[in-house]
């Protein structure tokens, strides 16, 4: 595999490192390793420690959670060699991300794609401080997959426009200060006639309500608009325009949900070794359960061989300069893969692998009942495993539609 | 694909036209119909020998081009899309063994030879149908080797044999000592019952303990990627013929049901490429290849054998018939998905690499 030449002076690039380092020393206490958040994602802000406002806030002064964003909005301004050298730093430290959210990882490079400079001013710096965050109002009750199916309906009244309509899965819609929206300004077309709004959630008309979920978790909730007043500075792009902007934003989505569910990644704890703890050894030291050993095998060699395509879609992507199309398969190759495992380690720890609350289970135990749980949804958001195959099989493979 | 260099892409590009125009399946269906022990046509080798891919992966001192195994992976890839029968990955596995085990002495005796495309070469491991490497009766006493090798790929026309012995690896030349019969498979390749009976035997003495995982984690590579070739031009045959089949008034295509497993094949196969990239890849870097080579051919035995039955199914009765290619493509893939051992074997060998 060719390695693209670094196109900086090496000596800059390390005189990078240094400022990094320095930095780091100055601004992550050890202490703080490994105390990332989990729902940080979409809670923000809501429950950080005093020690972990302070680590947001400083990374960003600098604008390094969003590293490769352009500088005069608040982002890093760092080159891809830059913000390798900020990873590889932040990795060796122990440090994470404190900055993330739908802000930074949909709604950001969707604005800085498509919003005016205006709007670029106004929303783009508090995500990238860490200080907003964002929801997305796409999903209602009746348009899931069919997506273009939505309802909420945005009258023009001149200066402003009045909302009506309900959206559902608003994941974080609790916690966020704003929502990102896929609005209907024209009934008489379905894809045309969609707009991209963006609304305040605590103006008058807004509600919240909280699903709970078979998780016994509540991350989503269901967002009702009843004549909420939305100037017209707050539409990113044109009337109608809303659908093409919409769906450039699940691109984002979707790469950002191919790892299907990150938690058992960092984990690093192979399903072997927790079969040897709960299943036992034999006497050459295998998985005693020879069954369950070569079922065990065969999902780290389908894990690895998809790490493989996911590194493969990287490498080609910058090669082309563009998004590969076996890109297409990540998401529910991977989705499908974080379930599985899931399911193997129930089937590893038999009853003590479903504990809902309570004594005699452990952290690691309660926590994988509520994943194995939550995980069913990776393969049904962002676009379900049936949706994607009919992508796969219409843009990439030219099978039409019923004639 | 991975991203390949400017060279790869232009001997990709060769391979992909001299097959598609010199050897396309209608050449592999009259060596097919002739029906010789060889299986291959002589010239047809002797071109791609002239085209240099015999010496893709020899040192170019020893008249190879030294051009890597990735590159003789994108060369057998085109080669199995259009079905073409050669020794080229017997011989360059049995090269690889010279060059991984031999002495100056024997690289210099027998490599310039494989390069050019004169000697045709191949590994004798197995001596029953099952790959099975640590069952090995073959033995050598005072030089010379006596024992039975089974299913010897290209044995038919090999003058030299790599062959695994209870003590390591030998060098053996067709000849004295040495008897060939075909055995005739479904794939109408060359699978050779080997009887070695005293043959004059030059041990290969370099390369450590590991080189007999070392050149069959080689071959096991080269057959995923003769699968991977396979298995698209069977996907892309399929997708065609689904396009323009037209029943209940529809074309094929555009039925859901379909459409999800072709969409399914398309993922499978992006997955198996993958796979057998890096396990090329994995051998130009050197080193141990042992995992890299049992993900490779496990993921395409897997593949390789989903797609070839879906190949037959979503034809109908059309891909029953023996007008028609199919056939070729799942009689040929079930014989590599068994050659250096099946998924099963891969996986178990992954999972005690790996500690499971």
């Amino acid at each position: 595999m060719a390695t693209l030449a670094t196109e900086r002076p090496t000596t800059e690039l390390d005189d990078f490192r240094e400022e990094v380092r320095t930095f780091l020393a100055e601004n992550f206490p050890p202490s703080l390793k490994g105390k990332d958040n989990a729902m940080s994602a979409v809670e923000g802000p809501t429950q950080e420690t005093p020690e972990q406002a302070a680590w947001r806030k400083a990374m960003g002064a600098k604008g390094w959670g969003v590293p490769t964003w352009p500088k005069q909005y608040g982002g890093g301004g760092l080159n891809r060699e830059q913000a390798k050298v900020l990873a590889e730093e932040m990795a060796r430290a122990g440090a994470w991300n404190p900055i993330g959210g739908m802000g930074v990882m949909m709604f950001g490079p969707t604005l800085l794609e498509y919003g005016s400079e205006a709007q670029k001013q106004e929303h783009i710096p508090p995500i990238a401080r860490g200080e907003i965050r964002w929801c997305q109002g796409y999903s209602e009750p009746n348009a899931g997959s069919d997506l273009a199916n939505l309802q909420t309906f945005a009258e023009d009244r001149g200066d402003h426009y009045l909302v009506n309509g309900q959206k559902t899965w608003t994941s974080g819609g609790q916690w966020a200060d704003k929502c990102f929206c896929l609005v209907r300004t024209d009934k008489t077309q379905k894809q045309g006639g969609i707009t991209f709004l963006l609304m305040d959630m605590d103006a008058p008309g807004v509600e919240v309500k909280p699903i709970r979920m078979i998780s016994g978790m509540s991350p989503f909730c269901e967002t009702f608009f009843t004549d909420v007043k939305v100037p017209k500075e707050n539409r990113v792009g044109e009337e109608g325009q809303g659908w093409t902007i919409g769906k450039r934003l699940l691109q984002h989505e979707r790469t950002n949900l191919s790892g299907g569910g990150s938690a058992f990644r960092t984990a690093g704890v192979s399903l072997a070794d927790i079969a040897k703890k709960y299943v036992g050894v034999d006497e050459q030291g295998r998985v005693a359960d020879p069954d369950l050993r070569a079922r065990i095998a065969k999902w780290e060699m389908d894990w690895r061989v998809f790490q493989l395509t996911a590194m493969r879609v990287m490498a080609e992507s910058k090669a082309v300069g563009g998004v590969s199309e076996v890109s297409s398969i990540l998401k529910t190759v991977g989705t499908k893969l974080g379930q599985e495992r899931a399911e193997l380690t129930i089937e590893i720890q038999g009853l003590q692998g479903l504990g809902w609350e309570g004594e005699g289970f452990s952290e690691a135990e309660l926590t994988g009942v509520r994943a194995w749980l939550f995980g069913k949804a990776t393969t049904i958001y962002g676009g379900s495993t049936e949706v994607q195959n009919n992508v796969i099989a219409k843009r990439i493979l030219g099978m039409l539609d019923h004639q | 694909m991975a991203v390949l260099t400017d060279e790869q892409t232009m001997l990709r590009d060769m391979a992909r036209e001299w097959a598609s125009n010199e050897s396309p399946v209608t050449a592999w269906r009259k060596v097919r119909d002739a029906n010789e022990a060889a299986g291959f046509d002589p010239a047809a080798f002797g071109t791609m020998a002239e085209m240099g891919w015999t010496g893709i992966i020899i040192p170019e001192a020893h008249g190879g081009s030294d051009f890597g195994w990735l590159s003789l992976g994108l060369v057998i890839e085109e080669l199995g899309k259009t079905m073409t029968a050669s020794p080229l990955a017997a011989s360059a596995v049995a090269a690889s063994a010279i060059l991984l085990g031999g002495s100056d002495e024997q690289k210099s005796a027998y490599l310039p030879r494989i390069a050019n495309g004169e000697l045709v070469a191949t590994l004798a491991v197995d001596e029953g149908g099952r790959h099975d490497p640590g069952k090995i009766a073959a033995s050598v006493s005072g030089g010379k080797l006596s024992g039975e090798k089974a299913f010897v790929a290209e044995g038919d026309s090999a003058g030299l044999f790599v062959v695994a012995a209870s003590d390591g690896l030998y060098l053996v030349e067709a000849g004295e000592g040495v008897s060939v019969s075909r055995r005739h498979l479904a794939d109408f390749r060359s699978h050779a019952a080997v009887s070695f009976d005293g043959a004059p035997a030059a041990k290969l003495e370099a390369g450590g303990e590991r080189l007999l995982d070392a050149v069959l984690d080689r071959a096991a590579v080269l057959a995923a990627a003769e699968m991977l070739g396979m298995a698209g031009q069977s996907f892309d045959t399929t997708l065609a013929y689904l396009k323009q089949r037209v029943q209940f008034g529809q074309v094929l295509a555009t039925f859901q049901a379909l459409q999800h497993r072709m969409a399914n094949l398309f993922s499978e196969i992006e997955l198996m490429r993958s796979a057998v990239e890096a396990g090329l890849a994995a051998i130009d870097r050197g080193g141990d290849t042992r995992a890299a080579a049992s993900l490779a051919k496990a993921k395409a035995n897997e593949v390789g054998h989903l797609m070839s039955r879906e190949l037959i199914q979503l034809h109908g009765g059309i891909g029953m018939t023996d007008e028609y290619d199919a056939g070729f493509y799942l009689k040929r893939m079930r014989v590599v998905e068994q050659m250096w051992g099946n998924a099963a074997y891969h996986r178990e060998r992954f999972a005690r690499l790996s500690g499971f």
